[in-house]
């Protein structure tokens, strides 16, 4: 059987955009496997969160990083990308 | 915490997950893809980067959509929220009423989106309207085909009708699951009405309310047919919500690239106002 998948257009930034995410829901599985719980504690928003909270907690800000970043400032995205990793380490780190 | 001795329990999630693969994961990448790209159909696509987001986040047209489905989602929580809790304390507990008020408050729920809208659009009709004509034969200038404010009340008193019932039912199934333990303590304690709605009926519906406000808040915000049936998002653009200019742009003007970017937009907004919500009430919850 030959499946087509022509009718999703898919290009080469984009498939690398969903494999990067593939690989952190990988990595997530793996962090888990060798140290299960999901790492429960409460940071400076005061509430509990776990790993796979900091991981949407990171993606979710970092898509409105770029989000603002497109409307304020332009379209070269890679100072963008590079605040969101600064964003998502402080998530990690502190939330 | 201990480690998981069986992990072949993962593959009972599998179904679940190849589901929400064909019904959600291949669809949102899609329009990932489509994001990117413009095209003139047959299937060829051309590489845009970025400018479908720059031009959407500069268009007053899409702000102005946002704006009018917040107003609206915030306009409709502050109301059916409330107005649902009240009459929930007041449906009977026992008895035969409470099948007949169930069935009364289920039957709006029973009734397809767009059947809703065609009712209330005659409903609202000057000439032949129940509500049209008999406000204007009252003296009250009402015309929701003309007048922006009319088309906005419209299509709130509808939404109100339609959905309530579901904050009540909601609410309902809260209430009953109180012993009557609580309400005697509460007695003996010579609490007050308002005591026993503050610290016993409002916790014990935290979390029914919790999905009642998740619930409402995004179908309210994704609302599209009953408004499109009403007023076809006028009079002028007053009654435009984002799926309604989404729909216009990708089925209309078959803009798909700049229609693909619109959505990811609002799925994003939607997943975060979602997850703020989710979290405050959560916490609230486990916090008290």
């Amino acid at each position: 059987m030959n499946v087509d998948f022509s009718w999703m257009a898919w290009t080469w930034p984009t498939a690398a955009f969903f494999a990067t995410i593939f690989l952190m829901l990988v990595g997530m599985g793996v962090w888990e496997y060798v140290l299960p719980g999901g790492n429960p504690r409460v940071g400076i928003l005061r509430f509990e969160t776990t790993r796979g909270d900091r991981l949407f907690v990171s993606l979710l800000g970092s898509a409105f990083i770029h989000i603002a970043w497109l409307g304020l400032v332009g379209p070269n995205l890679w100072w963008a990308l590079a605040l969101s990793v600064v964003y998502a380490v402080g998530v990690f780190r502190y939330v | 915490m201990e480690k998981t001795l069986n992990n072949k329990a993962w593959f009972l999630v599998l179904p679940v997950l190849v589901l929400v693969a064909f019904s959600a994961v291949i669809p949102l990448m899609t329009v990932v893809n489509y994001s990117v790209q413009d095209t003139f159909g047959n299937n060829q696509f051309f590489w845009a980067g970025t400018e479908w987001f720059q031009e959407l986040l500069a268009s007053s047209r899409f702000w102005a959509a946002i704006g009018r489905n917040l107003v609206f989602s915030g306009i409709i929580l502050a109301i059916e929220v409330p107005l649902g809790i009240l009459i929930a304390l007041n449906m009977p507990r026992k008895g035969w009423g409470v099948p007949v008020c169930l069935v009364l408050m289920a039957l709006p729920l029973l009734i397809p989106w767009n059947v809703v809208g065609t009712i209330w659009q005659v409903f609202g009709r000057t000439d032949i309207g129940l509500m049209g004509y008999y406000l204007n034969a009252l003296g009250i200038n009402y015309n929701y085909v003309q007048n922006p404010i009319d088309a906005w009340v419209t299509v709130i008193v509808m939404d109100v009708w339609h959905w309530t019932s579901l904050v009540v039912l909601l609410c309902y199934a809260g209430l009953v699951s109180i012993p009557d333990a609580f309400y005697q303590a509460a007695k003996i304690d010579g609490a007050s009405r308002w005591a026993v709605f503050r610290y016993i009926q409002l916790p014990k519906m935290q979390r029914v309310l919790l999905i009642a406000v998740l619930l409402r808040f995004m179908d309210s915000f994704m609302i599209y047919t009953e408004p499109f049936v009403v007023t076809g998002g006028g009079p002028g653009n007053s009654t435009t919500f984002l799926s309604i200019d989404l729909v216009k742009m990708a089925l209309g003007q078959f803009d798909l690239g700049p229609a693909a970017a619109m959505s990811l937009v609002y799925f994003l907004i939607i997943l975060l106002l979602s997850w703020v919500f989710y979290t405050v009430m959560t916490n609230y919850d486990s916090g008290r």
